[in-house]
């Protein structure tokens, strides 16, 4: 007896739709209808039609500030982990030449990572601080008169934090996609008279797109959809957009908090599209 | 941590457990005692159950009541007596407000008592989630002090601004969904524990004493202040500053109009880009923070946070805000217990016994000891010593040394609590906790000053 190919390859999805469609889909589809219904001022939600939440969400000021906010923080920490991870990866697999310590070092670069989160982030404060390390350093070697106040509870302290939970995310595909470089095309170009920057620009970069794309769809959908390191890490002076929509849950208002989900959620999807359509990201992991 | 949790509560039942341990060689008179605390031992069947029959004793053992609320109202240790004094098991789970109220609301039936605030009372009352608490039930209703039977204390009306725990405390019927003013057969919530918000600051970076909310945005302190980010109680904190510095009279800072809100949050944000706040906080443990590393020197404070400040070693001062006038005044707080609507049978009598050993006074002495006043003080005042008493309630001078509720020390003798006495910090309420009626176009300013 032959089963049908098409079952066969049902039979292969089926975990991953017992997973997807209760704990993704259906939450989606909630929100969706939620984004569209009115509150009743007391937590429950009326079961009509209306525009007016995405009305309100699109005639705000408040909305293009909160993006222009949340953007700013994603591009800043994507241009900063993208810096520090290629350079981290780079140097892994073409400068240290013993495999074995190479995959050590690799190794190492995940150590930070064995704690949580919050602990990395927090301990940013006593560091950055007005009576912090910092500037106990600066002030004391006589780098400035008085402490700085703008590393903590700043933007500054923001991107810093981000860029030090996340890098660990570049690191990973870039290292992943130069190892798969193959070492004698870099020095056939060397050979054949190339500089160090013509390799980069011409050899290196475009074999290693897949990792940037795959790193970059990491850090940005994190950034865009975080509130916490926002909060803490800018002492409150900064909000994002999801740390809006969590004032309006924690009142109670879901429909409006909804259409801000799904406001958001369809940004980040176009974003993630555009990298996308840059790389194929399929494609080049495949080959 | 459990040792010293254990050491203040076990005072009472030491010497029942200890005696019959003792060496044979004592007095008459001493073993009489024994055998009178064995008899009540054996009377009872198990030590931790006074009061019941045995059988009630075996039903109950089973049973587990949830309460669930914000770490400063729902406590573990509290529970654990509870448990040991009750004989079913209570489990304390810890929220932060926002989580809490949505619990409630959109998942009833995994929450037993709710822990509320009056405003929350009030909303969970609309959405049915609650059932009414039957008044003759409440065994020191009674005792209960006239804040919360009658709005007044001491022959002053307690304001009314914002949700008073008055105010939102009793319906007309066990399944009503609407509040009733003054007292009825029904209650929403039954108060436990409640305080007098103000501000903290550092007397050693600031020469004078604070008395007045306005201090807050003196252009003096900028870069140095900081202001509470939970904006339902935040813009309140707001508002009687500005009131203070005479900018603006609101009808209720508790319920604003939209021009209100405006006025607010445009002099928040003008504030703000003036680089007034040094930062917002939004819990306990941020705001101590922020006051010891000395990143601030004042700002919109709890009063056990200001405590938590001493306790470091830095100099931390609670503002006695009295009224003037219109102005000033704290801004009030309560949290109470409210029964859920699906308690029935057993375990909804379990639920009663747990809200009437609420009210008898250990736990009343327990949150006394870190500044929180019971709506019982008569009987929290049995399990106070008379220097702490005095210290808590009447705000005289500490003669001995007051330790906090787990054992470590917190003033030292001479000390005086900040604000004074129990009766003239309640008078000097302002305002309450609330949820105004604009509080979506409230939330939404709110994120215009966050992101500014």
């Amino acid at each position: 007896m032959r089963v049908p190919k098409s079952l066969t390859s049902w039979f292969y999805v089926s975990p991953l739709l017992l997973v997807i469609i209760p704990f993704f889909v259906m939450p989606i589809i909630v929100v969706i209808a939620a984004s569209f219904m009115q509150g009743d001022g007391f937590g429950g939600i009326l079961p009509t039609f209306t525009w007016e939440n995405y009305q309100g969400v699109f005639s705000e000021q408040l909305t293009w500030n909160l993006y222009v906010s949340t953007v700013k923080f994603t591009v800043l920490t994507w241009f900063f982990t993208l810096i520090i991870g290629f350079w981290i990866a780079y140097y892994l697999v073409f400068h240290i030449r013993s495999e074995l310590l190479a995959m050590g070092l690799f190794l190492l670069c995940t150590v930070p990572f064995w704690t949580s989160n919050i602990i990395r982030m927090i301990s940013w404060i006593p560091l950055l601080g007005q009576n912090g390390l910092v500037n106990m350093a600066l002030v004391g070697s006589g780098v400035v008169k008085e402490p700085l106040k703008v590393l903590l509870f700043s933007d500054f302290s923001v991107v810093v934090a981000y860029v030090h939970q996340l890098t660990i995310f570049m690191i990973v595909p870039i290292f992943n996609s130069l190892a798969r470089v193959d070492k004698r095309v870099v020095e056939a170009a060397r050979d054949a008279g190339a500089s160090r920057w013509d390799i980069m620009r011409r050899i290196i970069l475009p074999l290693s797109r897949s990792g940037i794309a795959l790193g970059s769809i990491f850090v940005i959908s994190i950034v865009m959809g975080d509130f916490f390191v926002v909060k803490v890490m800018s002492g409150g002076n900064s909000a994002s957009v999801v740390a809006a929509l969590f004032e309006n849950i924690s009142v109670l208002q879901y429909p409006p908090a909804a259409a801000h989900a799904v406001v958001l959620m369809i940004v980040v999807v176009i974003m993630i599209g555009a990298i996308l359509r840059t790389v194929d990201i399929r494609k080049e992991i495949t080959q | 941590m459990s040792e010293s949790i254990d050491k203040p509560k076990d005072a009472t039942t030491v010497d029942a457990t200890a005696a019959p341990s003792d060496d044979t060689g004592v007095n008459e008179g001493r073993r009489s005692l024994l055998k009178s605390a064995a008899a009540v031992a054996g009377a009872t069947g198990t030590q931790a159950i006074t009061g019941f029959p045995l059988i009630w004793a075996q039903e109950i053992k089973d049973i587990e009541l949830r309460h669930v609320g914000v770490s400063y109202s729902v406590v573990k240790a509290i529970g654990d007596q509870a448990s040991k004094d009750l004989g079913f098991k209570v489990t304390m789970q810890n929220l932060d407000t926002s989580a809490a109220i949505n619990r409630f609301v959109t998942q009833p039936n995994s929450v037993d008592i709710a822990d509320v605030e009056g405003w929350q009372a009030k909303l969970a009352t609309k959405r049915s989630v609650l059932q009414g608490i039957e008044r003759k039930r409440i065994k020191e209703f009674d005792n209960i002090l006239p804040i919360f039977t009658k709005g007044a204390i001491d022959g002053k009306v307690v304001s009314r601004q914002g949700i008073s725990p008055y105010e939102a405390m009793y319906i007309s019927s066990k399944d009503a969904t609407d509040l009733h003013e003054g007292v009825t057969d029904w209650m929403t919530f039954l108060p436990q524990v409640y305080n007098a918000d103000s501000i903290g600051y550092r007397p050693d970076l600031i020469k004078k004493p604070i008395t007045e909310w306005k201090e807050l945005i003196n252009p003096e302190y900028k870069g140095k202040a900081a202001i509470l980010d939970v904006p339902a109680i935040g813009i309140m904190d707001a508002a009687l500053c500005f009131e203070s510095a005479g900018e603006i009279k609101y009808g209720n800072k508790g319920n604003m109009t939209k021009s209100e809100i405006d006025f607010t949050i445009n002099r928040l944000i003008e504030l703000k880009k003036a680089g007034h706040f040094r930062a917002t906080w939004t819990t306990f443990d941020q705001s101590v923070q922020l006051m010891a590393a000395g990143e601030v020197i004042v700002q919109s404070m709890w009063s056990p946070a200001v405590a938590a400040v001493r306790v470091k070693g830095m100099p931390c001062i609670y503002a006695p805000v009295n009224k003037k006038g219109d102005k000033e005044g704290y801004r009030g707080w309560c949290n109470g217990m409210a029964l859920m609507r699906h308690l029935s049978g057993k375990k909804l009598e379990a639920a009663y016994e747990y809200l009437n050993w609420y009210l008898s006074g250990w736990q009343g002495g327990f949150v006394a000891r870190y500044g929180y006043y019971s709506p019982v003080p008569s009987t929290a005042k049995k399990f106070l010593s008379a220097n702490e008493w005095d210290y808590w309630y009447e705000g005289k001078p500490a003669k001995e040394t007051i330790l906090d509720p787990y054992g470590v020390v917190m003033e030292k003798a001479g000390a005086l609590r900040d604000g004074g006495s129990f009766l003239e910090r309640v008078t000097n309420i302002s305002c309450w906790n609330t949820l105004m009626d604009e509080a979506q176009y409230m939330n939404k300013r709110w994120n215009d000053f966050k992101v500014a």
